[in-house]
């Protein structure tokens, strides 16, 4: 899946929006996750995962080739943490956490507006 | 930022209802799960890619009691941060400390 293919979920499922509109909106929610990252600071969105930024100290490591000694210098690095909910759906769990998100019925509010102007 | 701060931003900067905004961040983010769970990964120029990787069972312990428990396989989601936003993460240790309102990794 790439930002077309999710341009195109966002120009069948919401409505209203021109195939162009909807690649620009995609374009936009990664510019603003990535301005927001890219000032220091970390994203959290419900249902889906954290974005969390971490400040490593230098450390001693190796070069994996020839296994000689280097200094990994000091730098700041970007992991994500799935949610719960995410990790329950990947896994099919038994026990659905409620509201996960993705039952299309549980969303009414987009399914309403899907004819909005 | 939070995904309700993420819905703000982008009605602002595309001039949306905030409703129309937060059907947008919903539906990027249902998107990429739908892939996830449908074994497709999610691959973001400039940003990431998102991958499941499946993990098999193994023998663990529970670090509170040193019991050992049997840990089930499961599959999990692994972010590659992208080229570019790790050199834009990086420098940003120049902008000073980490922020993100209350601190912590802490999930929802």
């Amino acid at each position: 899946m790439t930002k077309a293919d999710i341009a195109h979920v966002i120009y069948t499922r919401i409505g209203g929006f021109s195939k162009k509109e909807s690649i620009d909106l995609v374009d936009l929610v990664f510019e603003t996750m990535k301005e927001t990252l890219g000032r220091g600071e970390k994203i959290k969105i419900s249902g889906f995962g954290n974005f969390v930024l971490r400040d490593k100290r230098s450390r001693q490591g190796r070069n994996p080739q020839s296994g000689s000694p280097i200094t990994i210098t000091e730098r700041r690095v970007l992991s994500f943490k799935a949610s719960q909910i995410l990790k329950n759906v990947l896994n099919a769990a038994p026990n659905p956490v409620a509201g996960s998100g993705l039952d299309p019925a549980a969303r009414a509010p987009m399914g309403k507006s899907a004819t909005a102007p | 930022m939070t995904k309700s701060e993420l819905v703000e931003a982008i009605a602002a900067r595309a001039d949306l209802s905030k409703a129309r905004a937060e059907m947008v961040v919903n539906c990027v983010f249902d998107a990429m799960t739908e892939a996830l769970r449908s074994e497709d990964g999610v691959e973001i120029r400039g940003f990431g890619s998102l991958k499941v990787r499946a993990h098999k069972p193994y023998q663990g312990r529970n670090p509170r009691t040193g019991k050992s428990v049997q840990v089930p396989s499961k599959r999990l989601p692994f972010f590659k941060v992208g080229k570019e936003l790790k050199e834009l993460v990086n420098a940003s240790r120049l902008l000073g400390a980490i922020r993100g309102g209350n601190d912590g990794d802490e999930e929802e």
